[in-house]
Formats: C-alpha cells, sequence, structure tokens
C-alpha cells in the first residue's frame, strides 16, 4: 500500500456491472514526505468516507477489487484507509 | 520476497474492516546494499517488527492471503521476519 491525497472526486454517467453507487476519487500518490509522487490516478473507495484533502492510503492490483463489496469488478486501485498520522522514525534516536 | 526497513507507523482508525486492529507499518525498500532505495511500502505486521529493524516483506497477494489465513482479504503486502543479517557472496 501507499500513501495519497484526495484531490477531487468523480462521477461516471456509465459505469461497468458491479460498480453502481462505488465511489470515484481522484487521488495524487505521495512519498512517505507527503510529497507528491508521479501522477494523479483514480480510485475507487471502500471506507465511503474520504474526501478532498485528507490524507489516504491505497491497494493497487488484484487486491483493489477485493476491498469492495462486489469482489469481482474492473478495479486497479482502491483506498483501504484514511490516515490520522504518519509517525516517522528519526534515525538518529535509534 | 523483499528486504525492507522500518522507518513508521500509520495510525488510521477509519479503514476497511480488515485492517481493524492490524499494526500498518511505513517500510523502506532497500537496495542490494541495504541502503534505503528511496520507495517505500505500507505493510502490516505478523512477527512484531520494531522501529529501524531490517525486515522480510512478501509483497504478493495469495501468499499474504494464506497467512492471515482469509482469502477474501484485500491484502498484498506483510511483514513475515526480521532479519539478523544479509551475507552478498558474489555481486
Amino acid at each position: 500500500m501507499l500513501l495519497g491525497k484526495v484531490i477531487g472526486t468523480l462521477t461516471p454517467c456509465v459505469t461497468y456491472e458491479g460498480l453502481e453507487g462505488v465511489p470515484l476519487l481522484l487521488i495524487q500518490p505521495l512519498d512517505k514526505q507527503k510529497n507528491p509522487s508521479g501522477s494523479p490516478i483514480v480510485a475507487a473507495d471502500s471506507t465511503r468516507m474520504a474526501g478532498p484533502d485528507e490524507l489516504i492510503y491505497y491497494e493497487g492490483g488484484r487486491e483493489a477489487a477485493m476491498a469492495l463489496e462486489t469482489t469481482f469488478v474492473p478495479v486497479d486501485a482502491t483506498i483501504i484507509g484514511i490516515v490520522d498520522d504518519v509517525k516517522l522514525i528519526n534515525e538518529e534516536e535509534l | 520476497m523483499i528486504l525492507g526497513r522500518v522507518c513508521g507507523s500509520i495510525v488510521s482508525t477509519i479503514n476497511h474492516k480488515f485492517y481493524d486492529n492490524k499494526r500498518l507499518l511505513l517500510v523502506d525498500r532497500l537496495t542490494i546494499a541495504g541502503e534505503p532505495s528511496g520507495k517505500y511500502i505500507i505493510a502490516i505486521d505478523s512477527v512484531g517488527a520494531g522501529a529501524g529493524e531490517t525486515v522480510l516483506i512478501i509483497d504478493e497477494g495469495n501468499s499474504a492471503r494464506q497467512i492471515v489465513e482469509d482469502e477474501t482479504a484485500p491484502l498484498r503486502s506483510i511483514i513475515v521476519g526480521i532479519v539478523d543479517q544479509t551475507e552478498i557472496q558474489s555481486f
């Protein structure tokens, strides 16, 4: 899983069977310092609670579809959870 | 499987129900020399890994689901070992 930030929502007018009502959000993948890395992607939202500007973590690949209610759907990225806090360990403190 | 070093943790209250009460660790992926490669991965922990430890990570869904004994879990990355030492014979 990787970190991302929700930057927008997406409303499809026609969806594939099984994806009706699944929230689709635009997310910007982030590195661990929360800086943008790579191009924004569209992800389904398994929490159904993520909104713009929120820090989330998402899973890609086969597991993306498995996180949704209908598990055999064409999805390649899904938001798994909303991040409250990222605690980075300072190497010098170890 | 890949090698990583635990560099932090993720605190999350709203998440997919499978991830309730699971420890989420932020892990730096390592190069063959044992240095952070700049990439990272968020993985759940099955062995009690701690800060700064070098760990063995499975980044493949079916193997990970076999470990948690839940074939519907939306899970791919799981920490399965703590590495004491790596030795490279020739590279």
